[in-house]
């Protein structure tokens, strides 16, 4: 117990050291704008990255909605802000239990279904969301929601990001993460050991959720737009990409993954026509010769990193092979 | 006339229905034979499209037949996306048959943007027009307000004969038998001495060749076709497979038309907007009441 208080309060320094880093560069000025809104990405992109990561890599649920819940935290904590003038950090977090809510209702009925089915649901379900905010004329229809204030600032987007990983680190570690991790391993077997599987697959979807939205405020907030297009089906794949690049099942591949995209992303956009291509092929080759991704299933602590990691394979079972 | 505007509406359901159809065929073939949503048959679709037009452009500027024509640049077009399947099947999925179920997910979603982006690099992002390859004749049926354009005839007629001699393949020849025989169980089918990487590659072909009839088909229909033009027929043809039951050939087919017309009476009832949104409904009430499809075999759990 001694020896994971010891870690975990580490990874926290070390985190804050980080943080205090990159915030004298950018008082400093040795990094740019264009940089500093490439970092405020990579925290976006960090929270939505482990919060599916909770969902497919933790609890074997294969989810690719997850851009469905990042809108609905997008447009309620504009609205939030726009309409009613709430404080930006409370906006950010109505949006995120606003999007836990939809989280439920959406689980509820979907997690019954198995693998393959589960996710074309859950994609059903991003672009249904997506498709009530096209129709909606009071959040600006296909043009979406424009004008909102740009509060995101470093330090508030550095704290969320880290307050989202210690809270699902500490989730998968707890007698409630081991459940989820067992759904994962084993649903029949995890019933059978008294486990309730539909509670605690509610439990992770409307978690993952939670952050999603909150993600989906911070990025509303970061880059003045939102309009329906940018969270379709593909905004969810990009962040399915970046779990299983990074490893699936592991909250320090998740990281990883979404710095590894957002930079990908960003540098290859001196070369706009060849920009997708290389990212295809990227991620092509990177499932043929490295399917478990970048760094397997590592656990997210100090110690294992640069550690060859012995199942490298991904460390999933397939869900729905019975 | 209610009654005959319904109709009217059920007809043109049927000419976009039997598009998805032909392109949810191909997903419903490679997933019940790997288990892998392919997410790169939209684009092949796409493939399909523009070289029909490419082949129609030169044969029309030749001064060959409409029909000719048609038929030609129809049969041009599924051979080369065959070969595209194929090479997709190879260079892409095979190395990675053995991996998660995720990975090949991924990989699928990586060709589909490949595809996408090297015809936007080749093709300029801009839509291009499909040149007319027949003129469109009206017919009015049985003395009612009803029409039926030539064109909506020969989508039925392609349709109708496609999956002829896709069921003539899948029944009775030997690739037909060993597909059947590989979905049901690869690794006994590898024992009884079928190859199975051959007849993958047979299901990827027919698979792609049927999406490139679907392209040729869409592009005549809607006369014009740009390298994005794949991904919501792609999506939705998907969601056709599985509302008639993945896996299952008449359930693709079913689970196409039907897809067609409920998009079409919801469009013609004038909520267009809403029209993707009802057939992602349609689906997620389908999965949660049939799970396995309307079509689909019931797979028990086994512990």
């Amino acid at each position: 117990m001694k020896k994971i208080n010891k870690k975990f309060w580490l990874g926290i320094i070390a985190a804050l050291a980080l943080y205090g880093v990159v915030q004298v560069l950018l008082t400093t000025g040795i990094l740019d704008d264009v940089q500093r809104s490439m970092l405020l990405l990579i925290c976006v992109n960090v929270m939505l990255a482990v919060s599916l990561n909770l969902i497919n890599g933790i609890t074997g649920q294969f989810s690719i909605g997850h851009a469905g819940f990042m809108s609905v935290g997008a447009y309620t904590s504009a609205i939030l802000t726009l309409d009613y003038d709430v404080p930006f950090v409370l906006a950010i977090v109505a949006g995120g239990i606003v999007a836990a809510i939809f989280g439920v209702l959406i689980g509820m009925p979907t997690l019954r279904l198995n693998g393959d089915y589960l996710a074309i649901a859950t994609l059903g379900f991003g672009e249904i969301i997506r498709i009530i905010m096209l129709n909606t004329e009071y959040v600006g229809g296909a043009s979406g929601l424009s004008g909102i204030p740009a509060k995101s600032t470093w330090t508030i987007m550095f704290f969320f990001m880290l307050i989202t990983v210690v809270l699902i680190n500490n989730f998968i570690r707890s007698t409630h993460g081991r459940a989820c991790l067992a759904i994962r391993e084993n649903e029949i077997a995890a019933e059978a050991m008294g486990i309730n599987t539909t509670l605690y697959k509610v439990i992770a979807f409307t978690l993952g959720a939670l952050f999603a939205g909150m993600a989906g405020g911070l990025s509303a907030h970061t880059f003045y737009v939102i309009t329906p297009g940018s969270f379709n089906f593909l905004k969810s794949f990009e962040i399915l990409v970046m779990v299983v690049l990074g490893g699936l099942g592991s909250t320090a591949g998740s990281i990883v993954g979404a710095v590894f995209v957002t930079l990908l992303y960003t540098y290859l956009r001196d070369v706009p026509e060849w920009r997708m291509i290389i990212y295809s092929i990227v991620l092509i080759l990177m499932m043929i010769f490295r399917p478990g991704g970048l760094l397997g299933s590592t656990k997210f602590s100090l110690k294992k990193f640069g550690k060859k990691e012995a199942k490298a394979n991904g460390g999933i079972s397939d869900s729905s092979a019975s | 006339m209610a009654m005959e505007y319904f109709i009217q509406q059920l007809i043109n359901g049927i000419s976009v229905g039997s598009i998805y159809a032909l392109i949810a065929l191909g997903y419903t073939m490679v997933y019940g034979i790997i288990k892998l949503i392919n997410f790169a048959h939209g684009d092949v679709f796409m493939v399909g499209s523009f070289i029909g037009l490419f082949s129609a452009r030169y044969l029309a500027s030749a001064g060959l037949p409409p029909v000719l024509v048609l038929i030609i640049s129809l049969i041009f077009s599924m051979t080369v996306s065959a070969l595209l399947g194929i090479t997709i099947e190879r260079l892409a999925y095979k190395p990675i048959r053995k991996s998660t179920r995720i990975a090949a997910l991924i990989t699928a979603i990586g060709v589909s943007f490949l595809l996408e982006y090297t015809g936007v690099l080749v093709l300029g992002p801009q839509a291009q027009g499909f040149p007319d390859i027949m003129v469109k004749k009206q017919y009015q049926l049985f003395g009612t307000s009803i029409q039926v354009d030539s064109n909506q005839v020969m989508i039925l007629i392609t349709t109708i004969i496609l999956m002829i001699i896709l069921q003539y393949i899948v029944r009775y020849t030997k690739t037909g038998k060993a597909m059947r025989a590989v979905s049901f169980d690869m690794e006994a089918a590898r024992l009884m001495g079928i190859n199975v990487d051959r007849t993958i590659s047979a299901t990827f072909a027919i698979g792609s060749a049927l999406a490139a009839a679907a392209g040729v088909i869409f592009g005549m229909t809607y006369n014009s076709v740009d390298p994005l033009m794949g991904v919501m027929p792609g999506l939705k043809a998907f969601v056709a497979a599985v509302l008639g039951g993945i896996g299952s050939i008449p359930g693709a087919l079913v689970g196409g038309l039907l897809l067609g017309t409920v998009e079409t009476e919801i469009s013609s009832m004038g909520y267009s907007s809403w029209r993707d949104g009802v057939a992602f409904a349609v689906l997620i009430l389908i999965l949660i009441f049939k799970p396995s499809g309307l079509f689909g075999k019931n797979v028990r759990e086994k512990v």
